[in-house]
């Protein structure tokens, strides 16, 4: 955990690929779910946001 | 001196095309040859693309081409992620998605297991079990059509044979509750063998060693299957996974063959209700801006899909 933690906060391609994964993977279910319609509506944001930073991180040193 | 390709293909160049391209460094040659593909890129991927982007934030519609194009800023998009006949359409293809992918792992991964087992006749039923995977989905949604059949379809009456009801009782396209069954059987039907072949190649780079040591070590036949076949074969199958999710989210024939979107909207996918946003209503900026959350979410997809295809190459 610290190790991720440090990585983040050293700018590194790993754990920074791994958040942009979470925010995609959250963005996919978010708007797929069945439970809760404000969940749909902010899916977008947040699937562009992890797409985004997907870009921008995978060109951080490893 | 022996004759190399290069030397050979040298000797091949016509005389005037070797005297025009003299003096070009390598760079400005390997230019020639990637500039047209990447001119084909740019007119067709990219452009469109970028002009999505621009159109999604108009009232823009592409059977008035005349009429006077008003910016709506972010409407378009705020319309659509507050519709809830589109969160539904959502659903059904979440639906679609999770459940193809469920099977086509589950049986894919134990056929892989099965024919990784060396026995007689195992080359002609990898053969068999690929076919459906190389026909065109227009011609498995049309037969699959006369399948479901109720008066003569063989489905209905495989069906019927083993529970005992009247083959006409129940209609897989017709009825609400067995029409979102119907295309995952199907879309399984198809593209388990897919899955298939993707485990197929990861369980056969699993080194027998690594088997020989455990049976040195008394481990037992389960204990091998969870510790060795499922860790290695996991990234193979995160990669099935990925790519039939990406494949599903778009899907599109298959669908419109067998249901058309029916009955009511219960099979209507998202790629089904883009095309009669675009080409029905008319709708071109607003459906812009469905194209660009669908795209935005493939890409996203597509971004996971490809770290982990590095990890899959990396082993």
């Amino acid at each position: 955990m610290s190790n991720f933690l440090s990585g983040l906060l050293r700018l590194r391609r790993g754990p920074w690929e791994i958040v942009a994964t979470i925010l995609i993977a959250l963005g996919v279910f978010m708007l797929m779910q069945p439970f809760v319609m404000w969940g749909f509506t902010y899916s977008f944001i947040i699937t562009l946001v992890g797409t985004v930073m997907f870009i921008i991180v995978s060109h951080f040193p490893e | 001196m022996s004759e190399t390709p290069m030397t050979r293909a040298a000797s091949a160049t016509p005389p005037s095309v070797a005297r025009r391209i003299k003096g070009l460094s390598d760079r400005a040659i390997a230019w020639i040859f990637v500039g047209p593909t990447i001119f084909l890129l740019l007119a067709i991927n990219i452009f469109p693309l970028i002009w999505t982007v621009r159109l999604s934030f108009t009232d823009y519609k592409a059977n008035r081409a005349g009429r006077e194009i008003k910016n709506v800023g972010f409407r378009n998009y705020e319309r659509i992620l507050n519709d809830s006949d589109i969160w539904l359409n959502m659903q059904a293809t979440a639906h679609f998605l999770f459940w193809t992918i469920f099977f086509q792992v589950l049986i894919g991964f134990t056929l892989a297991y099965l024919i990784n087992k060396k026995f007689k006749g195992n080359d002609l039923w990898t053969t068999i079990i690929v076919l459906p995977m190389m026909l065109s989905p227009a011609v498995v949604g049309n037969f699959w059509k006369f399948l479901y059949q109720p008066q003569i379809g063989l489905f209905n009456y495989i069906v019927a044979f083993f529970t005992g009801k009247d083959p006409s009782s129940f209609e897989m396209l017709g009825s609400v509750d067995l029409a979102p069954w119907s295309i995952v059987i199907v879309d399984t039907w198809m593209w388990t063998p897919f899955v298939m072949l993707i485990c197929l190649a990861g369980l056969r780079s699993i080194p027998d060693y690594i088997y020989e040591a455990a049976e040195i070590d008394r481990a037992s036949k389960l204990r091998q299957f969870f510790t060795i076949t499922i860790p290695m074969v996991l990234p193979f199958l995160m990669l099935a996974v990925l790519f039939r999710g990406i494949e599903n989210f778009k899907m599109f024939d298959l669908v419109v063959q067998l249901t058309g979107g029916g009955p009511g909207s219960t099979t209507e996918l998202t790629s089904i209700n883009l095309k009669r946003e675009a080409f029905e209503k008319w709708r071109t900026g607003y459906a812009s801006a469905y194209a660009i959350i669908l795209f935005v979410t493939v890409f996203g997809l597509a971004s996971i899909y490809v770290k982990a295809l590095n990890k899959v190459k990396e082993r």
